[in-house]
């Protein structure tokens, strides 16, 4: 706000000047120059009063006709003089506060004062998204359906356009401003004590490199996650620290490949990271042997195919511009794969399955359909590029469309809201297809058909004072004692521990004699009504001394007084 | 040598000897004060305000302040003029002159000090 009327009184200066310079000739000629009486005598010059009231209704144009007396003719000479040059100084004046309110510098200066007022006021904690691109949409929405604040940073004006019109859950306020200079992520937000994260997905890696780099600098703590095509680019991000790189290409070859080896475990993915309430969503069994087709091998079908191959998966590599992409060692077929002939070349009718991965869903629509003319029992693998398309994929009838934006956003968004969660999806991809499949189905007996809700549970003072202080008298709380009911012990609260972190060491799945420390944290999943259960015995004494023993205390000093007494009156009395 | 400096320096200071010249003669003797000279404290003291304008050090910042308090007891002096020459034509009593010449008084006060910030803003930064 301090720089607008800066601007405003520094270009002011010199209209401002010209007017004073022009009341002061036109004043002091009308306070010298003598009048004359209705007989023809001179009279005294008007006063600098009145030469002043006569400059105000003049000099405004106003034309206010009263006057202290009839002109001399030398007064109307000079007022003519005075009309035209006051009236030029007035005009110049407001032209120029006019032109200064169109001045397109002056209107973003306005913008970012108000942007950065709203900044400062901003009490919940945001998460800095720079670029606004199909992945920063993806994220934002995913964030504010969750009730997360996001704040957005962008260049292109068309987005930010664009977001103002969207309407999204959370306010979100958005900065027209190039997120490669530090001053403006400090004034989008990045020093102040709210944000909590800082995501860099702008499709260059350059900019999101220096993004990463201011902000681990002026925030040396800040969580820092960035997106990056390059592998040498993603090596230098993690090379200063930055928390968390993803690769579009690589993350999404990975889930397909997951999804092949362990459908389990997407299910399982797709079921914790889900919106809360929605129903869960079928597991899916791609075909993991047999002859596989792969339509494009740019930088997605290479990621795809070195992770298809690492399993042994049998593939077929299909592309139309090989000088530009290269080929496999093996080599491919060459083609679009929108024909048939290539397809059948690539030997559609003994395959099981095919990804259309070109980057243009044109083509990538045109491949599904031929393909599922050609060969109907084919699995289907779409990837879809921009999200404008989805009706399209949607109709089309792919058995898996992946939306690589879609799933980085989705990655991104369990990584800032549920960290626990994020590492659990890492140390579960290690365990076999049977484990996935084991808790996917406990999971559905505890929930009923709706997305499970995911929580941390941290044992401090702030979020289990309970917990915490039993653990500091040294009675700690075993995880079976939590997961109790405390309405009735009897129960169990309809819930999964899914992974205790006790200082570097990680638990998958732990058993319920395991005992809470301070400083542990535990990731749970179940129904809401676990989550609100269990936040009684984290939260209150007497709730928890329940579960743990039974034993129901008085909540009141007197009550105390008097059931001790009591008990003294009851043991004397048998 | 900055001309701006130039300009900027002899508005300050005129604004302050007119002042003076205007202030000084008995106080209460219209004789001693000419309304010409009045006029062009005001008019030298508006300029001396807008070349102030823009400047965002924290010695710019009380630069104008000092100016806009000596535009208030100005624009208070001339209107006390105003009224008592040309509203209630009680004329340049000595009482109305001593409240006209005591107002521009402390205008000069606040001129003074706008010089002396001039004078140690020059030589903190020429040293």
């Amino acid at each position: 706000m301090d720089t607008i009327i800066f601007i405003i009184l520094r270009r002011m200066r010199a209209p401002l000047l010209l007017l004073i310079g022009t009341y002061t000739v036109t004043i002091a000629g009308l306070a010298l120059i003598p009048g004359e009486d209705a007989a023809g005598h001179p009279t005294p010059p008007m006063s600098l009063f009145h030469a002043f009231y006569v400059l105000s209704y003049t000099a405004t144009t106003i034309g206010f006709g009263e006057i202290p007396s009839a002109f001399s003719d030398a007064q109307r000479l000079w007022v003519t003089f005075t009309i035209y040059a006051s009236v030029v100084a007035w005009i110049y004046s407001i032209g120029t506060v006019i032109a200064l309110l169109q001045d397109r510098a002056f209107q973003r200066a306005i913008l970012e004062g108000r942007f950065a007022k709203r900044i400062r006021r901003i009490v919940t904690p945001f998460h800095l998204v720079c670029g606004y691109g199909e992945t920063g949409q993806a994220l934002v929405r995913a964030l504010t359906d969750r009730h997360q604040s996001a704040v957005v940073i962008d260049y292109d004006e068309a987005r930010i356009n664009q977001l103002k019109l969207e309407s999204h859950r959370e306010y979100v306020p958005a900065l027209l401003a190039d997120a490669r200079l530090p001053s403006n992520l400090v004034t989008a937000g990045l020093t102040n004590p709210r944000c909590t994260g800082v995501v860099a997905l702008t499709d260059v890696n350059q900019t999101n490199l220096k993004i990463a780099i201011s902000a681990k600098l002026l925030r040396p703590g800040l969580k820092v996650i960035c997106r990056a095509d390059a592998h040498d680019v993603e090596a230098n991000m993690a090379s200063f620290g930055t928390d968390h790189v993803y690769d579009p290409f690589d993350s999404f070859a990975l889930y397909l490949a997951t999804a092949l080896n362990a459908p389990c475990l997407v299910l399982l993915y797709a079921w914790l990271s889900g919106m809360e309430g929605e129903p869960l969503c079928d597991p899916i069994y791609p075909p993991a042997s047999g002859l596989w087709i792969l339509c494009g091998y740019g930088r997605f079908g290479k990621a795809l195919y070195r992770h298809l191959k690492s399993q042994g998966v049998d593939i077929l590599v299909v592309e139309a511009d090989p000088g530009l992409t290269g080929m496999p060692p093996e080599g491919g077929v060459l083609g679009r794969g929108t024909e048939a002939e290539t397809l059948e070349q690539a030997g559609i009718d003994r395959a099981v399955g095919l990804v259309a991965g070109t980057g243009d869903d044109a083509n990538n629509l045109s491949i599904l359909m031929t393909a599922k003319q050609v060969n109907p029992g084919l699995f289907l693998v779409a990837r879809q590029n921009r999200r404008d398309n989805q009706a399209l994929f949607e109709a089309v009838g792919a058995h898996i469309v992946m939306h690589p934006s879609s799933i980085i956003a989705e990655r991104i968004r369990v990584l800032l809201a549920t960290p626990l969660l994020a590492e659990f999806e890492t140390y579960a991809r290690y365990r076999d297809h049977e484990w996935a499949c084991e808790l996917t189905s406990r999971i559905a007996a505890l929930v009923e058909d709706r997305v499970p809700e995911v929580w941390e549970v941290t044992v401090d003072s702030e979020h289990a004072p309970a917990v915490w202080a039993a653990a500091s008298q040294g009675a700690p709380v075993t995880l079976a004692t939590l997961m109790r009911d405390p309405r009735e012990r009897e129960r169990t609260l309809p819930a999964i521990a899914l992974m205790r972190v006790h200082k570097s060491e990680r638990t998958l799945l732990p058993e319920g004699r395991v005992t809470l420390r301070q400083g542990d944290r535990v990731l749970f999943c179940g129904a809401p009504a676990a989550r609100s259960g269990m936040q009684w015995t984290l939260n209150n004494d007497h709730a928890l001394s329940y579960v743990h023993s039974g034993e129901c205390r008085h909540p009141g000093a007197l009550w105390a007084w008097g059931s001790r007494v009591f008990g003294r009156w009851r043991r004397g009395h048998p | 040598m900055n001309p701006e400096k130039v300009v900027f320096g002899f508005f300050i200071v005129l604004a302050l000897t007119l002042n003076f010249g205007f202030f000084v003669g008995e106080l209460d003797n219209p004789q001693h004060h000419n309304v010409w000279e009045l006029f062009a404290v005001v008019v030298v003291n508006l300029v001396a305000t807008v070349l102030k304008f823009g400047d965002r050090t924290q010695i710019g910042a009380i630069l104008l302040s000092t100016s806009l308090v000596a535009m208030l007891q100005l624009i208070a002096a001339v209107l006390v003029w105003a009224v008592a020459v040309h509203v209630t034509k009680v004329g340049l009593t000595p009482a109305i002159t001593a409240s006209i010449v005591s107002l521009t008084g402390g205008a000069m006060i606040a001129n003074v000090i706008s010089v002396v910030l001039l004078v140690v803003e020059t030589f903190v930064l020429r040293r």
